[in-house]
């Protein structure tokens, strides 16, 4: 079976690659060993977070670092590019590139942020809170959720918070089994008609504050449902992140998917790739578990395995591999290197990652692969947490690589 | 990366990290707060059950074995194939004799055939529906599938065996139950296909219900049994060089991983060459080794329904690239989710409103999307659609049968 780019790994990186790609009328596919990073969505897409102004603060960036290699003025330029696409997948953010907005974690702390879905609570970049007083509503019986530290974070800011729990019959239900009280479990049943019951509930503590705050446990399946819920609710209504698994992120997820199967690209769920067919320096077609002796091939691959916690990378006794291909990675070799002490501490583990050059194509035994890219947190020489940057570079590598392909074909 | 990793289940519940992505997929939990969910009931429920089996709960019994938590975890964890394993090894519940007569589908085939058309209108009544909703607990809403008059195999005795050896290239056919008791028209489109194409088919020398329904009823030593039967077969038909088709994503998935998996048979030696017909007609498509023909006034709508045990196989895309290459389909690719039916789970009592509400959207979805068919290539899930969309259902083989021309793709491969 052949395809114009096969990508390897279905998460953020991957799918905004295939999407951009298939929009230009490339035949793609999508494999995709599980479910993704995505999973674990806050709400806002980080693109730098080091200062106020992503331009500056990637300029603090190592020359090795993925938007280095990219260019900075043209990072920026592709961030440009990313609201847009997104809007057309159905999904509607915040923010802007030229200067970061505030976040609020679960923890009730603020950090900076690039894009934040509409329907979340932001502070704008200057850090002024936009409310006096908010009522801060939680599901009855919902652990992921932590009204406590979240308003004591709030108040520290000035913010008078209202604490109110809410119990509903149909949700109830769910607490036969405390374990399975999930934002998902909890959004699969706020749905259709209890839509207009949860309003009327959230109104009865909505007189007289300036917004009321949530978790994130609404419209699994789609936007529809957060739309009715803003409408129906007297006063302005945002989301804040609860503990995984994120519901937005579930539903970004599966609107990417589903939008670059609209564009006729095939996605390949559970099944992992497990080696290459090198022709020279080239990769002629891929090998995966389900498939057995079915090779897909194609003029161009991408690999979007992620870290790893989604094992695209992993680290054993004899160090750090790439398990796919055996591909070069940057990483130390002694292993007491790759910790610190202080779990807060940034953790050298967290930048090791494939080994690419400029361009992006990754080598084996020093020898570059022509037609291979890797994209997305695979990659090496960037810090997502310490310099608050996944998302960005898991959707600026991927167009970039997307429009390399685009450009040379 | 080892092939060792994917295949066995005891090795993977340590790997689970806890990140409940299985439970989001999992389509029980959507309905059912009393299910544990697949987290639960699986990776952490095995190791309360490793350190005392009293920790075994029968609530085990709501998980359909659809293995979609599988297909969700970052981790590949074998959580449906650990839960299968427990209820297998843990269970007290004793079947019921409901469960006996719905594990035992070529059993009852084997009479049923006999007396099709007693069968079907006794079926069919409603006082007969309510002793066994009553008695049994089959559910009254479940229409029964109808069993054919003349079984597949005996057709294929009297009016296809001797031309099959007109062919150089020849392929095995494990038909399964239900194209041999109840829908035989499926296997007769499958040698139609194979033989315009150049290819004869062999029947297996002797072939048994694949076992799925006995594993997922309790019935472990049965399911063994005739998994070996079906092996040693399956090894005859290899060993003469034939790869052996199905036309059945449920039996195809049963054979391949779940004699290893569950039944712990050695499979290995003849599980590349067990296939869904779908698989190989598109290989061979694919490689240039035969070209199909089409009617030029064929003209269908059709949708697509990816299977859980298709889904699970990730095979959907030989089953939708064939359908996609009828000239005159118009084809739509509905979610992968599941129809609820499960196999026999849907057609028990207890979880009959279960198996509706899992269904539902899906069904909406059908509902909506004006089709004149949808085609899937599993026979519970065609029963569960047609019975609850209202919409008939075909196997993409019998769609490429009734679609192809046959003069044209016999001159093709000459
Ligand atoms: C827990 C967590 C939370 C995060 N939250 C945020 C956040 O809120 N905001 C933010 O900006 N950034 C966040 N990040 C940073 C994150 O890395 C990026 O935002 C981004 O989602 C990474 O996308 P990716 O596509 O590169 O990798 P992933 O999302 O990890 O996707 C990789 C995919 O590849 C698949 N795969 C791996 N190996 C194979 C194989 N051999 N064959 C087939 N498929 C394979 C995996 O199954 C997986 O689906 C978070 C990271 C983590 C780990
Ligand atoms: S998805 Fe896999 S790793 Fe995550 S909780 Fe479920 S079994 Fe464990
Ligand atoms: S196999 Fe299906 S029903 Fe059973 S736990 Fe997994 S997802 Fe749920």
């Amino acid at each position: 079976m052949k395809f114009d780019t096969i990508i390897i790994g279905g998460g953020l990186s991957g799918l905004i690659a295939g999407i951009e790609l298939s929009r230009k009328g490339q035949k793609c596919m999508i494999v995709s060993a599980g479910q993704s990073a995505l999973h674990f969505f806050s709400g806002s897409l980080e693109l730098c977070g080091l200062e106020d102004e992503p331009a500056k603060a990637m300029e603090q960036l190592p020359q090795s670092h993925p938007y280095r290699k990219i260019g900075l003025d043209t990072a920026l330029t592709l961030a440009e590019r990313v609201k847009p696409l997104f809007a057309e997948v159905g999904v509607n953010f915040k923010g802007n590139a030229e200067r970061n907005h505030w976040r609020i974690t679960p923890l009730g702390v603020l950090k900076r942020a690039w894009l934040t879905l509409d329907e979340y609570a932001s502070v704008p970049s200057d850090g002024l809170m936009p409310w006096k007083k908010v009522a801060l509503l939680n599901i009855d019986g919902f652990l992921d959720f932590h009204t406590s530290y979240i308003a004591a974070g709030l108040a520290e800011r000035g913010v008078e918070c209202v604490v109110k729990g809410i119990s509903m019959p149909e949700l109830e239900r769910l607490r036969h089994n405390p374990t399975e009280m999930r934002s998902t479990n909890i959004a699969k049943t706020l749905t259709g008609e209890l839509i207009g019951k949860l309003a009327a509930r959230i109104n009865e503590y909505a007189k007289d504050v300036d917004a009321v705050l949530m978790p994130a446990v609404v419209g699994l399946a789609g936007n529809a449902d957060v739309v009715r819920l803003k409408e129906k609710v007297d006063r302005p209504l945002h989301f804040l992140a609860t503990l995984p698994p994120s519901v937005p992120g579930i539903r970004l997820q599966m609107m990417l998917k589903r939008h670059f199967q609209k564009l006729g690209g095939v996605y390949m769920l559970g099944d992992t790739v497990r080696e290459g067919v090198f022709e020279g320096d080239r990769l002629a077609g891929i090998m995966t578990v389900n498939h057995g002796d079915t090779c897909f091939k194609a003029d161009n691959f991408i690999l979007a395995s992620g870290s790893f916690f989604s094992k695209g990378l992993v680290s054993d006794i004899n160090g750090v591999r790439e398990p796919v291909f055996g591909l070069d990675v940057d990483s130390l070799d002694e292993r007491p290197q790759w910790y610190r002490k202080d779990m807060f501490e940034a953790q050298p583990y967290m930048s090791f990652g494939v080994a690419t050059d400029v361009g992006f194509h990754p080598s084996r035994n020093g020898q570059p692969v022509e037609n291979l890219y890797a994209t997305g947190s695979v990659l090496s020489n960037c810090h997502p947490m310490k310099e608050g940057s996944g998302a960005g570079v898991a959707i600026l590598t991927a167009l970039h690589v997307a429009d390399t392909i685009l450009k040379n074909q | 990366m080892s092939k060792d990793q994917h295949t066995n289940p005891e090795s993977t519940f340590e790997q689970c990290m806890k990140c409940t992505v299985c439970t989001v997929y999992c389509p029980v939990v959507a309905v059912n707060p009393d299910y544990p969910g697949p987290k639960q009931a699986g990776p952490d429920g095995e190791r309360y059950r490793l350190k005392d089996p009293l920790f075994y709960d029968e609530a085990l019994d709501l998980c359909l074995n659809c293995k979609r938590c599988e297909v969700a975890c970052p981790s590949n964890v074998k959580i449906g194939d650990i839960i299968q394993a427990a209820r297998l090894k843990y269970s007290t519940k004793k079947p019921k004799l409901r469960d006996y007569i719905l594990a035992n589908t070529d059993i009852m085939g084997g009479l049923a055939t006999t007396m099709a058309p007693v069968v079907n209108f006794t079926l069919g009544l409603s006082p007969v529906k309510a002793v066994m909703d009553g008695v049994l607990g089959v559910d009254h809403h479940r229409t029964f599938p109808k069993y054919a008059g003349q079984k597949f195999e005996t057709w294929f005795k009297r009016h296809a065996a001797s031309k099959q050896a007109e062919f150089d290239k020849k392929v095995s056919y494990f038909h399964g139950c239900y194209a041999n008791y109840n829908y035989p028209k499926l296997a007769k489109d499958l040698v139609k296909i194979l033989n315009a194409a150049g290819y004869g088919v062999n029947l297996l020398e002797k072939e048994k219900c694949c076992g799925v329904a006995l594993i997922s009823n309790g019935f472990k030593d049965q399911a063994q049994s005739q998994a070996e039967l079906n092996l040693s077969s399956i090894r005859k038909a290899v060993g003469r060089g034939e790869p052996v088709l199905t036309t059945s994503s449920t039996c195809t998935f049963t054979m391949r991983d779940e004699y290893e998996h569950i039944l712990g048979l050695d499979n290995s030696d003849v599980r590349d060459s067990i296939m869904l017909a779908t698989k190989f007609l598109y290989t061979l498509i694919d490689e240039g080794r035969i070209s199909l023909a089409f009617k030029e006034d064929y003209k269908k709508r059709i949708a697509y329904h990816t299977p859980c045990h298709m889904e699970k196989l990730g095979w959907a895309i030989y089953s939708t690239s064939l359908l996609r290459m009828i000239p005159g389909v118009d084809f739509l690719m509905l979610d992968s989710q599941c129809c609820g039916i499960a196999g026999t789970y849907g057609f028990k009592k207890e979880h009959y409103q279960d198996s509706q509400k899992i269904g539902e959207s899906l069904f909406r979805q059908i509902q909506d999307s004006n089709v004149d068919l949808v085609a899937t290539d599993c026979e519970t899930c065609k029963w569960q659609i047609e019975m609850s969309a209202g919409v008939t259902v075909e196997n993409p083989i019998s769609i490429i049968a009734d679609a192809l021309d046959v003069e044209a793709t016999i001159k093709l491969n000459r």
